[in-house]
């Protein structure tokens, strides 16, 4: 909870947006989320992890790579469509061009087993970090009006759906985001009543 | 070099794509292989493969991995055709969908939403961690993801420094 109360910073223009983004983006490899929730929300302190969190679900329920509208959601919120621009020109352009000069080199070490075992090993940790960035926003979920129970409960039922029945991605977001949305809404309506007509 | 006919169409399906790809861009590879290496036979097998690959192992967004299938295909203008095709209608719809969200914040629907749906973001990125670590086999595969995991969460160790790890022990044969 400490972290959300203390007072949050803001980039100072779209080129510090620009700078900061490339720079994350250059920290992120096997994916960027990790490293962005760590350098908005811990180091910057752009946003709470609530903000984070509510950023990420816009960004994971509509089309196109995640991260890349989490930049462009943030940079939109700061500077307007300058801001958009710069952030998601700074999670592009430098990567974009490391990733073509690596490709243009791959095909000389691609058979040796050490450059394979490498990228496994990465391949390991990148996943690992996943799921620390879900353990770290989980504790925004403590505000979350649905009660934490809850929250748990969609947690797991999500997690199932996607990983070990493999449901279409569309499917588990209409299905039981239509179900958490209905159960949210309830709730809000809840609690300002609650006080007139008791618990 | 490709008819213009062909880089069209190369342009116009990655747009399409861009909409449908709900849960990021890799959630759409299944159809770019279809595309690119099926039908228009842009691409080999193996190549489509290293693309993900190499931009998983890479800096920056995984969604490059369309910028390497372009240039693999057809140098930098096949990079900017894909690349440009995957991030156009799903960048306009994130930024008109985030300033209509933004501006009625106060609406109890779009709070509700935000609520809702924030269980789920976690849910779903602990399906992705779970996914990419159980297709590799192996107890020290998953073990090192564990250890990861529980760094990110409970210290503040540098993440290019679990990273740098993670490949020297891989490129050791350990995991």
């Amino acid at each position: 909870m400490k972290d959300q109360l203390e007072p949050l910073a803001q980039p100072s223009s779209p080129k510090d947006l620009f700078v900061a983004f490339t720079a994350l983006a250059l920290q992120g490899f096997g994916g960027v989320l990790a490293v962005a929730q760590r350098v908005l929300c811990e180091q910057k302190r752009w946003l709470t992890k609530e903000q984070f969190l509510e950023i990420l679900a816009i960004g994971q329920v509509l089309p196109g790579p995640n991260v890349c509208n989490v930049a462009l959601m943030v940079g939109d919120r700061f500077f307007g469509w300058r801001g958009a621009f710069a952030a998601l020109a700074g999670m592009m352009a430098v990567p974009l061009a490391i990733v073509l000069l690596v490709t243009a080199v791959y095909a000389q070490y691609a058979l040796q087993p050490a450059v394979a075992g490498a990228l496994k090993g990465m391949g390991a940790v990148a996943a690992g970090l996943i799921v620390g960035t879900a353990l770290k926003l989980a504790a925004a979920l403590r505000v979350n009006p649905m009660g934490l129970g809850v929250c748990i409960g969609f947690i797991g039922l999500a997690l199932v759906g996607v990983a070990l029945l493999r449901w279409p991605l569309v499917w588990v977001l209409l299905g039981l985001g239509s179900l958490a949305w209905a159960f949210a809404w309830r709730r809000l309506r809840a609690v300002p009543g609650a006080r007139a007509d008791g618990p | 070099m490709l008819p213009a006919i062909d880089w069209l169409a190369l342009f116009g399906h990655f747009l399409l794509l861009s909409l449908l790809a709900i849960g990021g861009a890799i959630t759409v590879a299944p159809d770019m292989h279809r595309v690119m290496v099926d039908q228009m036979g842009l691409l080999t097998d193996a190549q489509f493969s290293a693309s993900i690959a190499i931009a998983q192992a890479s800096p920056g967004p995984n969604v490059l991995f369309v910028a390497v299938m372009g240039y693999q295909a057809a140098g930098l203008p096949g990079a900017a055709v894909t690349l440009f095709g995957i991030m156009l209608p799903s960048t306009t719809l994130a930024l008109a969908a985030a300033r209509w969200g933004h501006a009625r914040r106060d609406w109890r629907a779009v709070q509700a939403f935000k609520a809702g749906m924030a269980p789920l973001v976690i849910g779903l990125l602990f399906a992705t961690g779970w996914i990419l670590s159980s297709e590799t086999a192996g107890w020290r595969h998953g073990l090192l993801t564990l250890a990861a995991a529980v760094l990110i969460w409970r210290t503040r160790v540098h993440l290019l420094l679990l990273i740098a790890a993670g490949a020297v022990l891989g490129g050791a044969g350990w995991v």
